[in-house]
């Protein structure tokens, strides 16, 4: 099993009644809710704890990118993952991911994925979203129907970025470039592993399946909920005769939270899980989807039949959300019997842990935390061990990294090259 | 009495609506889409031989990926006038309709001699932003659309029940294909460039606004009107009590002021 430890770095402040004064956390927030002495605090503190996560053992720390959004500061998830990429040593810098189709050029990716992999010394797990209708029609303006075509034409150009030793030219219909030659590189051979976030299309399970990429579903709504749709995958892995069913073929994001009882759990954590599911996913409902971002194929489905819900909004309570799996809170014991039952419900080989939730304060964060990393987490570790060689889907990382160097302080520690040092 | 038939085009089926007797007239109909029973087709049936193709996406028409943007959908409508046979037929567009025949007449001048351009979309004025179509509830567009808007949701959200799982995915499929290809042309902003061409339009031309548009203000009209500076003859034409659904609203008023422009 493998582990990452996943901050949506919400913003911590939106007020009580944020659900009746504005129409939406995402796209059209209001942007003086954003006040950046505050942020120059919660930026940092969120680092820390990413940078806390990898030091208790967690495979891997993730961001992902999100626009004009309250629950998620990280329009570039890159920014992040360098300020990582320099604070740790181990642990995977899971980048879940850059919508591929927001980039112009593209290249761009496959450079700053390059820089990341090559300054962290190979620990880089990319992502490539297609992004939310939010983020990519209504925030960066792509038209939605084409939003999947320039998607796609977006992949093809950076995995050649990658692998092609010599400069080519890329025809393309959204990007024409005369002379692609990828400088730098990626240290991992051809590039690094690739997780794709999908939300139950079947275009998205063959993308994966075809290319040996990870399927990876981030709900908020939990693992009960997530049955159907990856079964779904799962089937489709059978049909398409791929070369296994590797559990790594699939991610899962999961809110938890851990204590030493369970009531302490909702004692602790309840406010700050109910911040996140009433007042973070208060979005206006015009947003939700633009019309043509869906294929008809993934519309006919049914997978969007809970859109109908969304107009009738009812405020979730601590209980519904723990008996309806959205969230996995309790002590450390109940926390490992739910977590079993989800990678084995879900076949999944990696977790995506949300362990900060909504507006959880810096202490709370870092105790659910060492809590799973020291009595959740070893007793998951074994789990899939038919499976345990499978290194396809994630980094491969140097042997021998090489460490940020001590600050060097004052003048007086320059080293002495030439000739002469003058005063 | 309006009929529906197919025709094919590059081997998809094009819908095209007709009925009427009289000289040739091409409607182009708006981003809401067009069936049989519309009044404005019904109107304009008793005065003019009317063709009115559905654009791929949209009704019967076969959705067609390779239609992506402005010039592919511009020529697309050249296609159908050639494949109809028509030649030189007057060309009125409403809305995402009157923003292709605008296109079409700017880029083939030559072909498009008599124009109506009824509350067309295509132009862009920050000191009027046009509202995002794209980001509206059902339940919001009638006041938006209409001057009348008890109306306006009698027609427009009068069968709706999303609650039910099967209508929603009906639903849900229409918007994808119909609002996913406008998107092609109206999203993120409904401007394409065309007040660069504007100035190529020789056509005598048309121009109807409802008074009350909410969507497309008047405002809109003076701006087609100063752009359209070759044009052969420019009329312009406010119908009170009307919003942006003209066809809806005052079917008869667009009748009446395409014949006082002589076509």
């Amino acid at each position: 099993m493998r582990f990452t430890w996943f901050n949506l770095m919400p913003w911590p402040d939106l007020p009580d009644d944020f659900r009746e004064r504005y129409r939406s956390v995402w796209v059209d927030i209001d942007s003086r809710l954003f006040e950046p002495r505050r942020g120059h605090e919660v930026y940092n503190t969120y680092l820390d704890q990413l940078e806390y996560a990898a030091s208790l053992g967690f495979d891997g720390i993730g961001c992902n990118e999100h626009h004009q959004n309250g629950y998620g500061l990280m329009p570039s998830p890159n920014l992040i993952a360098a300020a990582l990429a320099r604070r740790t040593r181990d642990a995977a810098i899971v980048v879940l991911g850059n919508s591929i189709a927001l980039y112009n050029p593209p290249v761009r990716v496959a450079e700053e994925f390059a820089m990341l992999d090559v300054i962290s010394g190979g620990r880089l797990v990319a992502g490539f979203p297609v992004g939310t209708s939010m983020d990519t029609n209504y925030c960066y303006g792509q038209i939605p129907a084409l939003t999947r075509e320039k998607y796609a034409e977006a992949h093809e150009l950076i995995i050649r970025a990658w692998r092609e030793p010599e400069p080519f030219a890329f025809n393309g219909r959204y990007t024409k470039l005369r002379y692609v030659n990828l400088w730098p590189r990626p240290l991992q051979k051809p590039h690094p592993p690739i997780h794709i976030p999908g939300g139950g299309s079947v275009e998205t399970y063959d993308f994966c399946i075809d290319n040996t990429y990870s399927y990876s579903y981030l709900s908020f709504s939990g693992y009960l909920r997530a049955r159907a749709l990856m079964e779904g995958y799962w089937e489709r892995v059978a049909q398409r005769n791929a070369a296994d069913s590797s559990p790594y073929r699939a991610g899962f994001a999961q809110t938890i939270c851990v204590a030493e009882t369970d009531a302490e759990a909702e004692r602790l954590y309840a406010e700050h899980v109910l911040y996140f599911y009433n007042r973070c996913l208060h979005i206006f409902p015009g947003f939700a989807d633009a019309p043509g971002y869906r294929t008809i194929k993934t519309i006919q489905s049914g997978a969007l039949a809970q859109y109908g819900a969304r107009f009738r909004y009812q405020p979730m309570t601590w209980k519904e959300l723990i008996e309806g799996g959205h969230v996995i809170a309790g002590s450390p014991a109940t926390v490992r019997q739910r977590m079993e039952d989800l990678i084995r419900g879900l076949r999944v080989g990696n977790i995506f842990c949300l362990l900060h939730v909504g507006n959880m304060p810096n202490e709370k964060t870092m105790y659910s935390t060492r809590l799973f990393a020291e009595r959740v987490m070893p007793a998951l570790r074994g789990m899939w061990p038919d499976y345990a060689g499978d290194d396809r889907f994630w980094c491969h990382p140097l042997e021998n990294p090489v460490m940020p160097a001590p600050l060097a302080r004052g003048f007086a520690a320059a080293p002495a090259c030439g000739a002469e040092v003058s005063p | 009495m309006i009929t529906e038939r197919a025709i094919t085009l590059r081997e998809r089926r094009v819908a095209v609506l007709e009925g009427g007797a009289g000289r040739d007239l091409v409607f182009l109909h708006g981003a809401g889409g067009l069936t049989a029973d519309d009044p404005l087709l019904r109107h304009l049936a008793a005065r003019y031989r009317v063709h009115a193709p559905l654009l791929p996406g949209f009704g019967a028409s076969e959705d067609a990926p390779e239609l992506r943007g402005m010039l592919d959908v511009t020529l697309h409508g050249f296609d159908v006038i050639d494949a109809l046979g028509l030649a030189r037929p007057l060309l009125v567009g409403h809305s995402m309709g009157g923003m292709i025949a605008a296109e079409m007449a700017a880029i083939a001048p030559r072909e498009v001699e008599e124009l109506a351009l009824i509350a067309p979309a295509g132009l862009w004025r920050d000191e009027h932003p046009i509202p995002d179509l794209f980001a509206m509830l059902p339940h919001q567009l009638p006041a938006l659309l209409f001057h009348d808007v008890a109306l306006g949701e009698r027609l427009l959200t009068g069968g709706l029940n999303l609650e039910d799982p099967q209508f929603l995915i009906g639903f849900l499929v229409r918007n994808a294909r119909q609002l996913g290809m406008a998107g092609k042309l109206l999203f993120p902003i409904p401007d394409r460039g065309l007040a660069d061409r504007l100035y190529r339009i020789r056509a005598r031309t048309l121009l109807i606004w409802g008074e009350s548009d909410r969507l497309i203000p008047p405002v809109y009209a003076d701006a087609f009107a100063a752009g359209l500076t070759a044009a052969a003859a420019l009329h312009r034409v406010l119908i009170p009590a009307c919003g942006h659904l003209v066809g809806a609203e005052r079917p008869e008023a667009v009748l009446t002021a395409l014949a006082q422009a002589g076509f």
